[in-house]
């Protein structure tokens, strides 16, 4: 018996093995191509299963899909490993396939006004070196750049040439010169980009003086040469008699005449729910009279009580409580705004009660 | 000529709606026909979508008025209503006062209106409320202010009651508006 039971255990287990084998093996007539760089698997075999499918062939995919996948991943097993962090790594290989653009070919820039130069002259580039011997500091320098060989601003003595005004400073002399020399570089740099990007600078058309120009462009051009300091012309002072210019502001800039009706009536609309939502819903005059009035209405029914008491004490029946002005407190037509509230004529907010005495609609006032 | 911007929407809505109130919404949004509020020399028209694209064909100078003048924005930017506006107005007045034969001809000619010259007044009419006038006959005369106004009580005598007084905004025949002569005129309805 339990020979029997190890035997048939064995079989099972057997037979478990075999299945696995099965699964993880696939049977393909082409060999699939592999770009594991990619995770991509190219399978070239003809589709006869699929076609012999029919109209859905959802099975016969989805096996054709598992059976690509595990050849795919049986090659990733093959591949050399690592230990990342406490996980077992497949370190892939390059990727073989080369894959499209993703953005279009930049179109060519138009050539720079040296480029063009240069082109029309035949000039070439010179090949340079990077690095000069400078003799002062003993060291191999940049031809040009940080620290570079021979940077005139940096040097500590400057003899004064001939002709030269000996009390006018050398040094500033050369650094403004190179710092005329930088802007001239930038504004070249940037007319070059304005002209590959077919756009304008802002020109300085009419502002340089000639001597022969008009109140109009003698104005224009002082107003710009106001506005082109570091704080855009706020701290300028002006001439005493001098007028702050007008309509210096912006244009402003209103709907188009045709514009989207459709939009126009939903902000319309927008607006008017907003401002109906503004409205206080409860009319504070309204109510506090109300409430002041049947406050009154109270103390009115109580002294009736109060006078009715009396007068059986003292053997007479008062009538009813009818007295003069005392409003209905209930029925009739109900002016009132929200929730029946009544309209007691100029609002009295506040109003001071004139205890003990009931004065009616005469009090109203 | 030019739409509202949305601050001087905002000012004629408010004008506007004291004395319609929320039937506002029932003239910017209309069933029957896209219709839209449009400045021109501070002027406010209201005019359908059919007749502004006719005058967007003439030039601005020489445009007086198209569709319906509803009022103007004075030189500090506030809103006056036009009495021209009447007749989008009535039909949706949210208050309305009926005043006597007798005190419709003084109405018009702009004096106030007395409580003696009261017909009828809508319910819960309250004090500084705007209104539309109409004479016995339903006919709109005009908007107004109800100034000073107290509802009799039952029990009141009538020598108590104070005036109703009604400020005015008469109907003129002719909209006399500053447009000089000389220009060629080009009224469109």
């Amino acid at each position: 018996m339990e020979g029997q039971n190890v035997e048939e255990l064995l079989a099972k287990a057997e037979r478990d093995e075999a299945e696995k084998l099965q699964r993880i093996t696939v049977h393909k007539e082409l060999e699939l191509e592999f770009d594991l760089g990619n995770l991509l698997a190219s399978d070239r075999n003809p589709p006869t299963g699929l076609r012999r499918a029919g109209p859905s062939p959802e099975a016969e995919l989805q096996a054709l899909a598992r059976d690509n996948t595990q050849l795919l991943i049986n090659q990733l097993w093959q591949l050399p490993t690592e230990r990342v962090e406490e996980a077992l790594v497949a370190r892939l290989p390059e990727p073989t396939t080369r894959l499209p653009r993703e953005k279009p070919v930049p179109r060519p820039r138009p050539l720079t006004r040296w480029q063009q130069f240069a082109r029309l002259k035949g000039i070439r580039p010179k090949k340079k070196t990077n690095l000069v011997w400078d003799e002062v500091s003993g060291q191999w320098r940049r031809r040009w750049g940080y620290q570079r060989a021979r940077d005139d601003t940096k040097e500590w003595l400057i003899e004064v040439p001939g002709g030269a005004d000996p009390l006018e400073d050398q040094f500033a002399k050369r650094i403004q010169a190179k710092k005329e020399r930088v802007a001239k570089n930038e504004l070249n740099r940037l007319r070059n980009l304005a002209r590959a990007h077919k756009m304008q600078l802002p020109s300085t058309g009419g502002m340089h003086p000639t001597g022969h120009q008009s109140k109009e462009e003698l104005g224009r051009a002082m107003q710009v040469a106001k506005v082109s300091t570091a704080s855009v012309g706020r701290f300028q002072e002006r001439l005493p008699k001098e007028k702050a210019p007008r309509g210096s502001g912006k244009k402003r800039k209103f709907q188009p005449l045709f514009g989207d009706f459709a939009a126009e009536k939903k902000s319309q609309l927008e607006l008017l729910r907003v401002m109906n939502s503004k409205k206080p819903q409860l009319d504070v005059t309204r109510a506090t009279n109300k409430q002041m009035r049947e406050e009154d209405q109270e103390e009115a029914a109580k002294r009736r009580k109060m006078s009715q008491k009396g007068k059986r004490k003292g053997g007479r029946q008062g009538a009813g409580g009818q007295r003069k002005g005392g409003p209905p407190s209930q029925g009739g037509k109900r002016k009132g705004g929200l929730g029946g509230k009544v309209n007691s004529g100029p609002p009295r907010l506040g109003g001071k009660r004139k205890g003990g005495q009931h004065q009616g609609g005469k009090r109203r006032k | 000529m030019r739409p509202l911007t949305e601050e001087e929407t905002r000012v004629m809505f408010e004008k506007i709606a004291k004395y319609i109130g929320e039937n506002l919404q029932l003239l910017v949004d209309r069933p029957d026909g896209t219709y839209c509020f449009r400045l021109h020399n501070d002027r406010v028209y209201y005019v359908s979508e059919k007749i502004l694209k006719l005058a967007a064909n003439i030039s601005g100078d020489k445009l007086v008025s198209l569709g319906t003048c509803f009022g103007k924005f004075t030189k500090t930017h506030k809103f006056r209503l036009h009495i021209t506006a009447l007749d989008y107005l009535a039909p949706y007045a949210k208050y309305k006062v009926w005043i006597k034969p007798g005190a419709e001809q003084s109405f018009l000619y702009g004096n106030h209106v007395l409580k003696s010259g009261l017909g009828r007044i809508t319910e819960n009419t309250c004090q500084y409320q705007g209104v539309v006038v109409y004479s016995m006959a339903d006919v709109p005369l005009g908007t107004h202010i109800l100034l000073r106004y107290k509802r009799p009580e039952i029990g009141d005598s009538f020598a108590n009651s104070s005036q109703v007084q009604l400020k005015k905004k008469k109907k003129k025949c002719l909209h006399s508006g500053k447009h000089s002569t000389g220009k060629n005129l080009a009224i469109l309805t």
